[in-house]
């Protein structure tokens, strides 16, 4: 089941007058580790709004397994298999971790049957991440590095195809960032394709097997990470001239 | 399933209770004061819904409740509608209205959500009161046809009051249990989250604004020929909007059995203190009991029985 292609032609999108994203192209090949960094502001968030449906597009076309998504809303964007997870996580505070689970398992993964069998695999789910423990608490009592696990944990319960991961990692110790590494490599082994955006470089050179970088909304390099450390547009971006 | 019959069971007994109670020979005025009771346990039932399942706090619910009497009015000026019409006539037509202010939520969240409804029930109210077929500023007099059930109309709406709280706490009952349910709380925590997760937000919106502008109009359709005179001042009374918020947050948002036990309690309380010390107490008590539970017991009633038990 390797699925998950994703191509993203000319993509635009305007905040009134600032143009965020000015015509980005790229194509994340199915089953790929695909990095996306740049510095702060150049448009790495926004891109991935797009790609989720949380925000229109102004021009430009999204496809997904060859199918245009460019226009349908992002729950049948999640049905499909595009997941994203937040950089702030979002939990369903009301709820506890298992229930967080049993949401996208019900609505996302087509599992309407019974909710004995989502409650089951909710449970296999955070035992593969490592939070069975804290199955039956609600998120406020979980720290720093838990609330990413769940965040993970309830993009996997929506069966992706394709996993975008938005700053996962930001603001845990290395220990914690190699935890979490651990679990995306595992996720991109079982077939699910995964883009990475973070700014914790060690990771994503780590991880991606193809990174672009964007800059004030235009992609201004694209290669393996080794290509990526030697480029000198790269360096300028990031540290000035 | 167990409990499902045991559900379908209690509601059966208590519209059985219901019809012997009518049946009893007692005091008209109880039953004229348990029919007000009953219509705030539809009236915050139905609130809860929207405000305490999906979190859309309505400020608007007289324009909904008024919108379910003025359509009752309309129907009885015109054809001498018989009274399961009107009840579903102003269901219909308020959950018009409800679907209408769902499509509001694409673009009003919190806050900015409530002053829209708050606006709406002014504006509908001046519609209304320029409306002369209606009566217009200056009310209209119903007129109650003759030889009802029970012999008396007071026992008679009583009765179908009964019935319709029974109705409105089923269906919450059934909505809260369901996977609809689970979605619209998934959203009231997080909305942008639920759309990711796959939850067709829109879509539950609009059905949770519906349902609970359906039971408004429902709630509010007997109202003319309870109190026989209506105007616009009245049926619009800021006491319900105010009622149907305080109820919920009183007795517990997140389960139907919150509204019922927060309707029962300030329903009666309040119908007490209008014999016993003053009308114009009313809405003393509701402010003052609202503020004390938001500040000790945010989670109503419901939430103070089961903290004890750990979670």
């Amino acid at each position: 089941m390797v699925g998950g292609r994703l191509e993203v032609e000319g993509l635009t999108k305007r905040f009134g007058g600032f143009t965020a994203l000015n015509g980005v192209s790229l194509d994340v090949k199915s089953g790929e580790r695909f990095g996306l960094i740049g510095p702060n502001g150049s448009g790495k968030t926004t891109l991935i709004n797009c790609v989720s449906g949380a925000l229109s597009t102004d021009g430009g076309r999204i496809r997904f397994e060859g199918r245009d998504i460019t226009a349908i809303p992002a729950h049948q964007r999640t049905r499909l298999g595009v997941v994203r997870s937040f950089q702030i996580p979002k939990p369903f505070i009301s709820m506890t971790v298992l229930e967080n689970l049993v949401i996208p398992l019900e609505y996302a993964a087509g599992a309407r049957a019974e909710r004995a069998d989502c409650a089951a695999e909710a449970m296999d789910i955070l035992r593969t991440i490592g939070l069975e423990s804290k199955a039956h608490t609600r998120p406020a009592g979980l720290t720093q590095i838990e609330m990413r696990k769940l965040e993970l944990a309830r993009a996997m319960a929506a069966k992706p195809k394709l996993l975008i991961s938005d700053e996962a990692m930001a603001g845990l110790s290395s220990g914690e960032v190699d935890d979490i590494l651990t679990i995306l490599f595992r996720l991109n082994e079982r077939g699910i394709t995964i883009i990475m955006i973070e700014h914790i470089m060690r990771a994503v050179m780590r991880f991606s097997e193809r990174i672009i970088v964007l800059d004030a909304g235009e992609p201004i390099a694209e290669g393996t990470p080794n290509e990526i450390v030697r480029n000198s547009a790269v360096e300028k971006a990031y540290l000035g001239e | 399933m167990v409990r499902t019959g045991g559900g379908l069971l209690v509601s059966l007994a208590v519209i059985v209770g219901g019809i012997l109670l009518a049946s009893l020979r007692v005091n008209l005025y109880f039953y004229f004061a348990g029919y007000v009771v009953l219509q705030y346990v539809v009236v915050a039932t139905a609130w809860n819904i929207l405000g305490g399942y999906a979190g859309y706090v309505n400020f608007g619910t007289s324009a909904f409740f008024a919108l379910g009497a003025y359509t009752a009015i309309f129907l009885i000026e015109a054809f001498r509608a018989p009274l399961p019409v009107l009840i579903l006539a102003g269901g219909l037509v308020s959950g018009l209205l409800g679907l209408g202010i769902g499509y509001l939520t694409l673009r009003l969240k919190g806050v900015f959500f409530s002053i829209a409804t708050l606006a709406l029930s002014v504006v509908l109210q001046t519609l209304i009161m320029n409306w002369d077929y209606v009566g217009g500023a200056k009310g209209v007099t119903v007129i109650r046809p003759g030889s009802p059930l029970f012999g008396n109309w007071v026992r008679l709406l009583f009765t179908v009051m009964v019935g319709l709280a029974v109705a409105a706490v089923t269906v919450a009952w059934i909505i809260e249990r369901s996977w609809v349910g689970r979605g619209l709380r998934a959203l009231r925590d997080s909305e942008e989250a639920a759309e990711c997760m796959g939850v067709p937000t829109l879509r539950l919106k609009l059905f949770a604004t519906t349902i609970s502008g359906f039971l408004l109009g429902v709630a509010g359709a007997p109202f003319p020929y309870y109190v026989t005179y209506v105007e616009p001042s009245s049926a619009f009374n800021l006491d319900y909007a105010v009622n149907a918020l305080a109820m919920p947050m009183i007795g517990g948002t997140t389960t139907w059995i919150g509204p019922v036990i927060g309707a029962v309690l300030l329903g009666t309380a309040q119908q007490v203190a209008t014999v016993t010390i003053s009308s114009e107490l009313n809405l003393l008590i509701v402010g003052v009991v609202l503020v004390a539970f938001v500040v000790l017991a945010p989670e109503g009633i419901v939430g103070l029985v089961r903290r004890p038990r750990g979670r």
